[in-house]
């Protein structure tokens, strides 16, 4: 799209503006209502969180490293992957996302800030809350959730070990955050668009984050009302999950997982959109199939209500319903692949180099793709009940959200740090961080698929002999890579610090209003809105 | 945020967008509430869970399909905590479609302080729920048992001869639940 560059000279000119003030200190951050500010203090958290997570899956590497119990007992194993699982997904990758859009919404459809700016201090700061709920349960006597995070009733309910109500709240208030951060992006979006950004000229980025906040509107509630359901049944005498009482086991796994299946195209959705920004942007070309691409994630965000129940397929459903399932999820496939052959089709005869948010986009393609594969064989019902809980299905989510999720993220924040920092970050580090990772990740998921083919259970601390070698690998990969992303740290930290300094538009290819303004980017952006064409 | 809003002054302003996707919020959390009595309802028509119908039937005579014979098993289970003794009196029986049988399950209560118990049947496969039909059952109510106190429970029941061709063996399952606390308060 064209656009006009006219916004540089007029924020000078509001520098007179009260708005300008900034508090110091700890203030400035508390009391921000910026959206710069509060995105960066989400990609903080999410960080924070994300090095927590991975610090709990580096002991569980460390228990899986040989058969038999060495380090932790079975316990305290189930709490270490059931709250690696909350924090990852709740703590690390949504918040992350939550800090681009932030960051980058607002820039990049010419709005001054999120339509509901103290609104979005509040939706941040109730989330470190949240996580210290669910953490302190870890210094408990009775311990932390150890149901798995997808606290399956009767696990959560009767056989909980006591930690049910603190996990509960902690999920509220998360839900409660996120749903105030959905609220904040639809109203941004549909109220603040520069003049002439019609819905078809928003860029990519920002349709992904518009679908992905309708999805977190549409079932957040309906995990906060599963969870104030496992509540009541586990300490106010009701019945919904227990079948002494009338209820059904079963109909937790229904709820949950129509939860659930959207919400894992919550967490790749965004990431969908990060690099539709940059492969075109390191291709030199627009966007192949700009349309068909804002189609087909409408329509995986639709079909991702229609497709709960096959992580259900071995609870004994009627055939129709394990067909009908399997089919929906099958058609899930189609518009996945318009994505990624568009992708592929923006890179073909592009003019492409290999800077840091390339290498992640690209990685990210084939790595997503074989995690989408994965998908498909589990998608078949007759197969799932072989590759039902076991490690199959391990590699097949950690493909999806580490190769997924999180490499978008990567690519995202080395694309955009320049504009955040004003400084270019080191790239010979950035690229040691990249094929540092790319190795360890595969090397830590890829034999974890033909562990789950073995039949290797997930969930145990413990396995049968023949699985030992592999588990080996899969914990070198594992420490390799939570340590490579202590290189990560290292290039924020300095680009922070200082570096080259970055010009207003560092990529020659790059498109996009964010690119209009100075880097790092002035506190106020967009004060008054830029003409599009 | 007044020079925001200001900027789009065509638009619908932010409140009533706001209005209605926080309605939607509710809307969202009540229908997970929802889902509970539709589950129900979905499983009655589907059979989908194996529940079996908690009100006894009338017997419909509708002949007896003497060329299929079923085989009904019999399973019972105790829930964590209950101190009873709840079996079948026999394992399984052979039965055709539209024939009426009763079958005793035998219960005791080997602690030493009162008890109600509640069992709460299931059949599996579960598309063979629908055409399980209970005429008298005593997991239709409650069974309070005093300490050490035993008794004879009644089952009785015919397999509809609706049933489909390709179901040969179904299988009953009890599990026995301790629902004093419940039933105390």
């Amino acid at each position: 799209m064209a656009t006009e560059i006219i916004n540089e000279s007029l924020d000078d000119a509001h520098t007179d503006d009260h708005h300008d003030y900034k508090m110091t200190g700890i203030k400035r951050w508390l009391y921000t209502t910026n959206h710069k500010d509060i995105g960066t203090l989400y990609l903080w958290f999410a960080f924070i969180m994300f090095l927590t997570g991975g610090a709990l899956a580096m002991v569980i590497r460390a228990e899986l490293f040989q058969p038999g119990l060495q380090i932790v007992e079975p316990d305290f194993f189930n709490q270490l992957t059931t709250v690696h699982g909350l924090i990852m997904v709740f703590g690390a990758i949504m918040p992350a996302f939550t800090g681009f859009a932030n960051w980058m919404l607002p820039m990049m459809i010419g709005a001054p800030d999120m339509a509901l700016p103290r609104m979005n201090n509040w939706s941040f700061w109730i989330l470190p809350f949240a996580f210290a709920i669910l953490l302190s349960s870890f210094f408990m006597e009775s311990g932390a959730p150890n149901f798995g995070w997808t606290f399956y009733a009767p696990l959560s309910t009767t056989y909980s070990n006591g930690s049910t109500a603190f996990f509960v709240f902690a999920v509220h208030i998360m839900g409660i955050s996120s749903i105030m951060g959905a609220i904040n992006i639809v109203v941004t979006i549909m109220n603040l668009r520069a003049p002439g950004m019609t819905y078809m000229k928003m860029p990519l980025f920002v349709w992904t984050f518009f679908i992905t906040a309708y999805l977190l509107i549409a079932v957040m509630p309906v995990l906060a009302g599963v969870v104030t359901m496992l509540l009541t049944d586990t300490y106010f005498g009701t019945s919904f999950f227990d079948a002494a009482g009338g209820g059904d086991p079963v109909m937790f796994q229904h709820i949950f997982w129509f939860f659930g299946h959207p919400e894992v195209y919550i967490m790749i959705l965004p990431a969908f959109g990060i690099v539709s920004t940059t492969i075109p942007a390191f291709s030199r070309k627009k966007l192949f199939g700009y349309s068909s691409m804002v189609y087909a994630t409408s329509s995986i965000a639709l079909l991702s209500f229609v497709v709960w129940a096959h992580h259900m397929f071995t609870t004994g459903m009627p055939l129709f319903g394990e067909l009908f399932f399997m089919y929906c999820t099958m058609l899930i496939a189609v518009p996945t692949g318009v994505k990624v052959f568009n992708w592929v089709a923006t890179m073909w005869r592009g003019s492409l180099s290999f800077e840091t948010p390339m290498l992640f986009s690209i990685a990210f393609v084939i790595l997503f793709t074989i995690g989408g594969f994965s998908g498909l064989m589990l998608a078949m019902t007759p197969v799932d009940f072989q590759y039902h809980d076991t490690y199959f299905v391990v590699a097949h989510f950690h493909y999806v959200l580490v190769t997924g999720s999180l490499f978008s993220i990567y690519a995202g924040a080395y694309y955009w740090l320049p504009k955040w920092t004003g400084h270019m970050y080191n790239d010979s580090l950035s690229k040691w961080h990249f094929w540092c990772s790319l190795i360890s990740v595969n090397l830590l998921f890829f034999p974890m698929h033909f562990l789950g083919l073995a039949g290797m259970p997930r969930r145990i601390p413990d396995y049968a002999l023949q699985f030992a070698d592999f588990n080996k690998w899969v914990s070198i990969g594992g420490f390799a890579f939570g340590l490579s992303q202590l290189i990560f740290l290292a290039v924020v930290i300095k680009c922070i610090k200082g570096g080259k300094k970055a010009p207003a538009k560092p990529w020659d290819g790059a498109e996009g209003l964010e690119w209009t303004v100075a880097s790092p980017a002035p506190y106020h952006t967009f004060s008054t809105p830029p003409k599009i064409d | 945020m007044d020079k925001g809003s200001a900027q789009n002054t065509d638009k619908p302003n932010n409140s009533k967008v706001i209005k209605k996707l926080v309605l939607v919020v509710f809307a969202m959390f009540g229908f997970g509430f929802a889902l509970v009595p539709l589950y129900d309802v979905f499983c009655d028509i589907t059979g989908l869970n194996g529940k079996t119908n908690e009100v006894g039937v009338i017997y419909k005579d509708e002949g007896i399909d003497t060329s299929r014979t079923i085989t009904v098993q019999f399973i019972t289970r105790m829930a964590k905590g209950i101190p009873w003794q709840f079996e079948p009196e026999i394992n399984e029986i052979s039965v055709h479609p539209g024939e009426v049988k009763f079958v005793s399950f035998y219960a005791k209560n080997k602690s030493k302080h009162d008890i109600v118990g509640q069992a709460v049947p299931s059949v599996s496969p579960g598309v063979a729920a629908g055409y399980f039909q209970k005429i008298e059952c005593f997991c239709f109510t409650q069974q309070p048992l005093k300490a050490g106190e035993e008794v004879e429970m009644g089952l009785q029941f015919y397999v509809d001869i609706d049933l489909p061709s390709e179901i040969t063996t179904l299988t009953l399952s009890y599990t026995l639940y301790d629902i004093s606390a419940k039933v105390g308060s």
